[in-house]
């Protein structure tokens, strides 16, 4: 349980860190460390580099312009969850970050490194894919956009380069009518989860759905968006009818196994979870049916 | 499995840091965790390692004020920062700290392995908050593992601990 051998390198700032990515061979960024230093502690990972970022004062801090979050990368997951001005905005935040890991691990654990790692359970890429945000990265070949659709490539494969670091995450919020609320079932807290789901709504003047975003996390290898049922949801009074729409949009799914949980089990507890997490939004939306 | 570099983890790192309101200036590999270099290079033994993988707790210390996994920290990652181990809870002249007190109150350990742990997290955290519920309490230490006391003796350790922070015990 002792990590291996390797040298140690703290820039302090981005332009030294993606020089240093760029020449170094067989390098590891250590963020937050929730998750690289225990892959270092048993072995997992072999890095003969590990790039330091949490000195790059620039990655880290909340901005918030208007409708538009920016967040940077080495925030701190426990200064998301305390932010009262993003708690304003999407409390969604804070109450998906209680099921990240523990106060300790949320103390280090950041949001880019939670992006970067990519656990197909993850929280904080569901959030990320529920409000449509876009992961800024930089590397050798400069800056790049990377939407959230597009950002989990394959189990625990981000879209990023092993010579490029995540800076910052952005999204738009809405606001008026709206509400939104994140579930999720694991054996204990602060386990992965076996599945959770995140919803956001917002209702028009006559109570009816103007805009709807729903993510499920833990049923595929990334964030899995219900992009059709949201669709037919839109117009529609968010009362039980409209639960049973939201929950037809897990029936096309492939959804993950193993030794623990069966796909048709998992299943269930994302519809379970969708259901709560719908009939909770709406009601913090103002609903009266749901 | 390939070879580092040949200079790969050679290379030693000055760091100075506070512990326990003691600064100390040390040279590190830079390898070893936080709580590698408490236990071996201060000799400070009371932070626990149970797993060094992050799901135990037992090796919880505050640094800078927030609640982290020693073994999931290097030591060099601490230069300049100060450190409050499970020894550094207690008062001057060793009056205990209101949890400590508390923990022995309500029995609120047996073995003692996890206690380190348990201290420092609800020592951070009743710092925060010094009017929790039980449900919360319950949370904050759900990141430590204890397999001894069932975990209830803790939560009314915290409970009364915090009745005394509040000025009420
Ligand atoms: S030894 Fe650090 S969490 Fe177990
Ligand atoms: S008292 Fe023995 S593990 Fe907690």
């Amino acid at each position: 349980m002792k990590s291996p051998q390797f040298a140690y390198h703290r820039p302090q700032s981005v332009a030294d860190a993606t020089a240093l990515l760029a020449r170094l061979e067989n390098a590891k960024v250590l963020a937050g460390g929730q998750s690289l230093m225990p892959m270092l502690n048993m072995r997992y990972a072999l890095p003969d580099h590990v790039v330091d970022i949490n000195r790059i004062p620039e990655l880290s801090g909340i901005t918030i312009e208007g409708d538009r979050i920016t967040i940077g990368a080495m925030t701190r997951q426990r200064d998301i969850e305390r932010s009262d001005a993003l708690f304003a905005r999407a409390p969604i935040f804070r109450e998906a970050l209680r099921h990240v890991g523990h106060i300790q691990t949320r103390s280090r654990g950041t949001i880019g490194g939670s992006l970067c790692h990519l656990d197909p359970a993850a929280e904080l890429p569901g959030l990320v894919r529920l409000f449509d945000g876009t992961v800024h990265v930089i590397g050798p070949g400069g800056e790049r956009s990377i939407a959230a659709t597009d950002w989990g490539l394959g189990y625990m494969t981000p879209a990023i380069g092993a010579d490029e670091i995540a800076t910052a995450i952005t999204f738009n919020v809405w606001s008026g009518r709206r509400g939104e609320a994140f579930e999720e079932f694991a054996r204990r807290h602060g386990d992965f989860a076996i599945a959770g789901a995140g919803v956001r709504l917002q209702l028009d003047t006559g109570g009816h759905i103007a805009r709807v975003a729903m993510v499920l996390v833990g049923v595929d290898v990334a964030p899995v968006r219900l992009l059709e049922a949201e669709t037919a949801l839109v117009g529609r009074a968010p009362d039980a009818a409209a639960i049973a729409v939201a929950k037809s949009g897990l029936d096309p799914l492939d959804v993950l196994s193993d030794a623990q949980n069966s796909a048709a089990y998992r299943k269930h507890i994302a519809g379970v979870m969708l259901a709560r997490a719908f009939r909770r939004a709406a009601q913090s939306a103002g609903a009266h049916h749901a | 499995m390939h070879d580092p570099t040949p200079e790969a983890g050679k290379a030693r790192h000055a760091i100075s840091l506070t512990v326990n309101g003691t600064a100390h200036a040390v040279d590190v590999d830079p390898r070893q965790h936080l709580g590698d270099f408490l236990r071996q290079t201060l000799q400070l033994t009371g932070t626990h390692l149970g797993c060094e993988h992050g799901v135990c707790g037992a090796c919880t210390v505050i640094v800078d004020g927030a609640p982290v996994r020693a073994c999931l920290i290097l030591a060099v990652q601490a230069d300049g920062a100060s450190v409050t181990t499970v020894e550094g809870l207690a008062g001057k002249e060793g009056a205990l700290h209101p949890i400590q007190s508390a923990f022995r109150a309500h029995h609120g350990l047996q073995c003692g392995f996890c206690t380190p742990g348990m201290l420092t997290t609800l020592a951070a955290f009743l710092a925060d908050n010094t009017s929790p519920t039980e449900a919360e309490v319950r949370e904050a230490i759900s990141g430590n593992l204890c397999r001894c006391t069932g975990y209830q003796t803790i939560v009314e350790a915290a409970l009364s601990a915090a009745q005394t922070l509040r000025g009420e015990g």
